[in-house]
């Protein structure tokens, strides 16, 4: 190898470095963001003036499914991550897709959620309550919708041109991201969905 | 990748996998058993969340093979630190203002 392309090598990998640690600073930033919702659903979880409150807002059955998917979703992304640090593109492209199938019925289980709970007439509007709520899991669903995109582009990416260093590093960035929408879904259904179900 | 790397990946995945499974059912369980008293069920809820992050940033984010390790926990730190002091704070003040915003209660009125 000569020392030009030695050193073409040697300043990609750096850019990549500062693209993860990039990343990673957006990651805890939005983190912060997450916190604030939280903190915010806290405060106002009394704010709904006697009428429907945290109890029998959400349906158990349902709510575990949610979390199995997205569990499942954060499983099948590490084996994508695995099959593409062994060069092999397609059962990349497998794992990836799969994902996002779990990604995207985790997806329409949450609006459906939602629109029961409209139908319900229990929409963001009705008290203090609800807007938290709606806020805080719409956040995380909007969050989960741009990774479904990213998930589709890089897949395309992959198909299209293949593995090479850039594509890597985009999909170890990927990867931070899906897994801390996981870690945020802990939070929520910790402090949202099963102390509705405590008496 | 050499396959006993390869192996060794796939082991700590699957591990994560379990734990985080684990530490996802038993929340659920506490709940639709209704077994514990509040408190207790409470407190199974945060501490299980509380592993299952470190679960999660152990084996799924695998922060030590980043390619800025070290600063990388420490901004991760930092964000605790903050998200501690901000929604801490946050709701020491709301829940001590809604306290003191209270009716007395009748029995000490005249």
């Amino acid at each position: 190898m000569s020392d030009a392309s030695q050193l073409i090598d040697t300043e990609e990998s750096e850019t990549l470095a500062a693209r993860e640690f990039g990343f990673w600073l957006f990651l805890m930033s939005d983190a912060i963001v997450f916190a604030l919702l939280f903190a915010t659903y806290a405060v106002l979880s009394q704010g709904h003036g006697g009428s429907q409150g945290p109890a029998g807002l959400f349906d158990l059955t349902r709510s575990g499914l949610e979390t199995g998917l997205l569990l499942l979703s954060s499983l099948s992304f590490g084996l994508a991550v695995l099959a593409l640090d062994m060069d092999r593109r397609w059962p990349t492209i497998f794992w990836l897709l799969a994902t996002a199938l779990l990604g995207l019925s985790f997806l329409v289980l949450e609006i459906s959620d939602f629109r029961d709970l409209i139908a319900r007439g229990l929409a963001p509007q009705e008290n203090g309550f609800l807007s938290a709520v709606f806020v805080l899991i719409g956040a995380h669903g909007l969050h989960v919708a741009m990774g479904l995109l990213w998930i589709a582009i890089l897949s395309a990416q992959l198909i299209i041109q293949g593995i090479d260093a850039p594509f890597r590093s985009r999909l170890l960035r990927l990867g931070y991201y899906w897994h801390f929408l996981d870690i945020v879904w802990i939070g929520i259904y910790s402090v949202v969905i099963l102390p509705g179900f405590i008496t | 990748m050499t396959p006993d790397a390869e192996k060794r990946s796939r082991r700590n995945l699957l591990t994560g996998f379990g734990l985080a499974a684990v530490l996802t059912i038993i929340p659920f369980a506490v709940v639709v058993s209704g077994l514990l008293p509040s408190p207790a069920a409470y407190a199974v809820i945060a501490l299980s969340a509380l592993i299952q992050v470190l679960v999660h940033l152990r084996y799924f984010f695998r922060l030590e093979r980043m390619a800025a390790a070290r600063e990388s926990i420490a901004v991760l730190a930092f964000a605790t630190v903050l998200i501690l002091i901000m929604t801490g704070g946050s709701l020491w003040i709301m829940f001590d203002l809604h306290h003191r915003m209270m009716p007395p209660p009748m029995t000490d009125l005249p």
